[in-house]
């Protein structure tokens, strides 16, 4: 027969072993994300492909035919969906994920489990999106006969760095909104103030030489790069000491979203 | 200390808060960003000040600290529960009971680790679950089939677990032509019934039980009971009660623990602990409201005595049904714009009448000559045979002022209501003007 001892400073000793044995919850509860999250619509999982696909048109014609920005050779909207595809999973686990525990307090105030489940829950949630969003991708380039060369087996690693990046500023996000409502209104205004920051409608090549390594502290900027890197055959090429920028502020925003939702996350049930 | 026997082992449990005093708006972004930006200067006007008070009147340093402490926001400590230690028994229901703010909640909350204790600890042996408020672990969007799994997995069961018990889970809670329904279209009732089914299959070892029976049908609180004894009988699992319905508690538990305070203060059979819970309310309704400590509110105002009178005016221990009755509420002095509300509790401990006089009719009147008190009648008692527990509260232009629990223990004898006989059921607390249209003459009429 199993035993529990609950003393002061016990589940701090053994949190990473209990995160592994809620992983059952873990995939209940993103079960759950997953299927409620297009009950009570008409199109229902549409609107997935739906919000980048109308963005990518938007884009196409303001930055592409308006504007008339460089896209090396690539069809635009293949520029602008390879970049949309991290971005859009980026900002949806963000935004997923900030208001993850606060929808989530009458299971927080109620029932003892890793916390950590709940944010990484809302990213698997955009996760999925990511993946149909991949396969309409697919479908885009063979309209248009564009095929990727070997440089498509990094791809995963680049996903993993967008995963990374989710996960820390979910993480990160999830534990302010917390204690600090505020953080619901400043949550879409990033995610909206960032598609316009991040390269997503142009090439970050039209960014000055000189500026590329400080344009690269957006972490985004190295993971949209990567992805087209990967995609689009080399034709926009990977401006290494911007990339390795990126990687180390998403590592460093992974670790800091851990560390700091960890410090907090004895407090929620108090104060949620 | 441990046997193998026992279930769960608390010893020496301390919990403690620490409230701090925020300003109005609370933990606003703002009140941080602000605190932060203005502790250097606050830091500096302090050293100015201690250096001044140094120099002058060498007084101690605590006087800075206190200085420093009030400019941002002050605390304080509250011990929720205090070293209280007890032991559970392997499938024994024990039923833990006392007033709101004993630490009922708070102790629930450390067996099931939403919070840690600050000392002490407990020794659980065997998998616990909790039977959750209702539809904790539902969600109103998706089906009853669905949140069958999911609030299984919240509670701890693997799909496996889930799925064998999956048609008894059903039956159970009786709701088989909605399982493809989601649950936010379902009736209160049926929400209940399946959270409590899904609770009570769950193969833990020790069940926690917080309050939901005080929801459903009375044919479903019948059921739950029924399921309880038999989870604990046949079973032979550990069920802890925690509870303000004493009824229940008495008739399901074979244990009770007693709480105040944090403390413990009986540790029983189940009839005991009940009747010093009622006797320690009932001290309150004998003597002087002001001794009471336990109370609420601001205190600018307080509640000093309540008198139950019959309508002639005279004091009597017991009201009676169908007749008139009075409540003179003695406070310590008349402000304007005060209120009073009283509550009345049924002995199961549910609230089921309240009376406010702040509600204005054209019946009430004005008198001068009252002096430092307040009266309320009710012409015609429709409240039938029992104890019911009063919770007078004290208002200032909405501003709560004082609250007392069990202020007075109203006594109610049968009676006539409208002339006809008011016996006391099993199923009900009250009665009204009613007449019947029968299909034969009634008999003995």
């Amino acid at each position: 027969m199993s035993r529990l001892v609950i003393e002061a400073g016990r589940a701090e000793r053994h949190y990473w072993r209990d995160l592994w044995r809620y992983r059952e919850l873990f995939y209940f509860l993103a079960w759950r994300d997953i299927l409620v999250r297009y009950k009570q619509t008409v199109i229902g999982v549409t609107w997935s492909l739906l919000r980048p696909f109308l963005t990518m048109i938007v884009f196409t014609v303001i930055f592409g035919k308006l504007a008339k920005m460089p896209s090396s050779g690539v069809p635009y909207p293949i520029l602008v969906f390879t970049a949309l595809l991290p971005w859009q999973f980026f900002s949806n686990s963000f935004s997923e994920s900030g208001n993850s525990l606060v929808a989530n307090s009458n299971l927080i105030s109620k029932i003892y489990f890793p916390r950590l489940i709940i944010p990484s829950g809302s990213v698997v949630v955009g996760f999925i999106d990511f993946l149909i969003s991949a396969v309409f991708l697919m479908a885009l380039m063979i309209w248009y006969h564009f095929m990727p060369d070997w440089r498509v087996l990094t791809l995963p690693f680049f996903t993993l760095v967008s995963l990374a990046a989710a996960l820390g500023a979910g993480f990160l996000i999830a534990a302010l909104t917390v204690k600090y409502r505020d953080f619901r209104f400043i949550v879409p205004f990033i995610a909206q103030f960032g598609l316009y920051v991040s390269p997503v409608g142009f090439s970050s090549t039209i960014v000055p030489d000189k500026w590329r390594l400080l344009y690269s502290l957006n972490p985004m900027v190295g993971v949209i790069d990567g992805f087209r890197w990967a995609l689009l055959r080399g034709q926009a090429e990977l401006y290494l000491p911007g990339f390795f920028l990126s990687l180390v502020i998403v590592t460093a925003l992974l670790v800091f979203g851990i560390w700091y939702f960890r410090k907090t996350e004895r407090t929620f049930a108090d104060v949620i | 200390m441990s046997s193998s026997d026992n279930a769960i082992c608390v010893e020496n449990l301390s919990k403690r808060y620490i409230i701090s005093h925020q300003r109005a708006a609370g933990d606003g972004l703002r009140h941080v960003l602000q605190d932060k930006a203005l502790a250097p200067w606050r830091r500096l006007q302090a050293k100015l000040k201690g250096r001044k008070e140094k120099t002058s009147t060498s007084e101690n340093p605590s006087t800075l600290d206190s200085s420093l402490s009030t400019s941002s926001a002050p605390t304080e400590e509250f011990w929720a529960l205090k070293d209280v230690s007890f032991e559970v028994k392997r499938g024994e229901v024990l039923g833990i009971i006392g007033r709101n703010g004993a630490g009922k909640s708070t102790l629930l909350k450390i067996l099931s680790r939403i919070t840690e204790p600050t000392k002490g600890r407990i020794t659980i042996e065997g998998r616990v679950a909790s039977l959750l408020e209702v539809g904790t672990g539902f969600h109103p969007e998706l089906t009853g089939r669905e949140n069958i799994f999911l609030n299984g997995a919240i509670l701890g069961m693997t799909r496996q677990e889930i799925k064998s018990k999956f048609d008894e889970i059903v039956a159970f809670a009786e709701v088989e032509r909605f399982l493809d329904t989601p649950v936010k279209r379902y009736s209160s009732g049926m929400y209940v019934r399946l959270a409590f089914a899904v609770s009570a299959h769950l193969q833990t070892d020790i069940l926690i039980v917080d309050e939901v029976l005080a929801v459903g049908d009375a044919q479903f609180q019948k059921k739950c009971m029924g399921k309880m004894e038999s989870v604990s009988r046949q079973e032979g699992r550990t069920v802890l009660f925690v509870s303000h319905n004493m009824g229940a508690a008495q008739t399901l538990c074979q244990r009770g623990v007693l709480l105040r305070n944090g403390n413990v203060i009986a540790d029983s059979t189940s009839e005991d602990a009940v009747r010093i819970y009622l006797h320690s309310l009932e001290v309150g309704s004998s003597r002087n409201l002001l001794d009471i400590e336990d109370r609420h509110g601001k205190g600018e105002v307080r509640l000093t005595r309540v008198d139950i009178l019959s309508g002639r005016g005279e004091p009597v221990e017991a009201l009676m049904t169908g007749e008139p009755a009075r409540f003179v509420f003695h406070v310590t002095k008349i402000r304007p714009r005060m209120s009073i509300n009283f509550l009345l509790h049924a002995p199961s401990g549910a609230p089921i009448l309240f009376f406010d006089s702040k509600v204005a009719s054209y019946k009430d009147v004005c008198n001068p000559n009252l002096g430092n008190s307040f009266v309320c009648e009710i012409a015609e008692l429709p409240l039938l045979r029992g104890r019911y527990r009063m919770y007078a509260n004290l208002y200032i232009a909405g501003e709560w002022q004082d609250g007392v629990d069990a202020a007075a223990m109203v006594e109610v004898e049968e009676g006539y209501f409208d002339r006809r006989p008011a016996c006391s059921t099993p199923w009900g607390v009250f009665t009204t003007h009613h007449s019947w249209t029968l299909p034969y003459e009634a008999a003995g009429g």
